[in-house]
């Protein structure tokens, strides 16, 4: 019963998860890639505008300078650790992150270093020094506030497509029950709290999708 | 009141209207259930800053 244990039915709809961790990878890669290839066109479409629009818009507002992989003395960028979540939208970072690595002597870059791509995705020169004139203050100067809110926008996306690739592996996440509902829901024996209205038809209760008996979520929302 | 351009406030929009339609849509398969989480979403989170909001200008009077 390997494949009905990927069978799952939330707000009525039965979804077939298929090869969850492929999904999970396909959704990391680019957002929604996941769902088409289980056939959520919908949500698929829905997360790629999204996701990549808000990425595509912080982008631009930093000047193209907000993604980039590094971690020097100065310079420790974990910000690209969230914007990485979008998946190959930010790989090229670390292409060049590995470039500037090796073309970098004694915490300098090299004169004859050449980023690629005409520098998309670059890290800036070394040697980046806070409170001091470097490229990094350079692009703070020329995009003012667009540089710190693209570096959000990039973030927020990274983390998004994070909800999105859970999504793709586990089906929707559960929604929360309170107040009154939950009183409602107390008094309904065998329901979860979730928003999802039953699991597997086949079994696998230790699966992620794998939930009590729940009511519909039409009447958790 | 406010040191920075009101035009800074747009800003959120795009935000807004990403997270709570991602958030909706992590939590529902249907459509018009995602369309009513996302907008349950962007309303409380409109709510809490404009709560924030107001508590930075009050403190700002009074300081």
């Amino acid at each position: 019963m390997a494949a009905s244990a990927n069978v799952i039915e939330v707000d009525s709809e039965r979804i077939d998860l298929k090869n969850r961790p492929l999904a999970a990878l396909l959704a990391w890669l680019l957002p929604g890639a996941g769902h088409f290839y289980q056939g959520r066109y919908t949500k698929g479409s829905l997360y790629l505008v999204c996701i990549l629009t808000t990425w595509i818009i912080g982008f631009a507002l930093g000047g193209g300078h907000v993604v980039y992989a590094s971690w020097q003395p100065g310079d420790k960028r974990w910000h690209y650790f969230l914007q990485a979540g979008v998946g190959a939208a930010a790989l090229p970072a670390l292409l060049q992150g590995n470039q500037m690595r090796r073309m970098t002597v004694d915490g300098v870059t090299s004169p004859g270093y050449e980023p690629m791509w005409g520098g998309f995705m670059a890290p800036p020169n070394r040697p980046v020094i806070e409170d001091r004139t470097d490229e990094v203050s350079a692009w703070y100067a020329t995009y003012g506030a667009g540089y710190e809110m693209g570096t959000w926008y990039t973030m927020i996306a990274g983390l998004l497509n994070i909800l999105v690739i859970y999504d793709a592996y586990a089906g929707p996440l559960a929604v929360p029950i309170s107040g009154r509902k939950k009183k409602d829901a107390e008094e309904s024996p065998g329901n979860g709290g979730s928003g999802r209205s039953a699991s597997e038809s086949g079994g696998g209760g230790s699966d992620p999708p794998g939930e009590a008996e729940a009511v519909g979520s039409a009447a958790q929302t | 009141m406010i040191s920075i351009s009101p035009t800074y406030l747009m800003y959120y929009v795009p935000l807004i209207i990403s997270i709570s339609l991602v958030f909706g849509a992590t939590r529902h398969e249907n459509t018009q259930l995602i369309l009513k989480h996302a907008f349950y979403t962007a309303r409380w989170i409109t709510g809490f800053m404009l709560i924030i909001f107001a508590v930075l200008v009050v403190f700002n009077w009074l300081i």
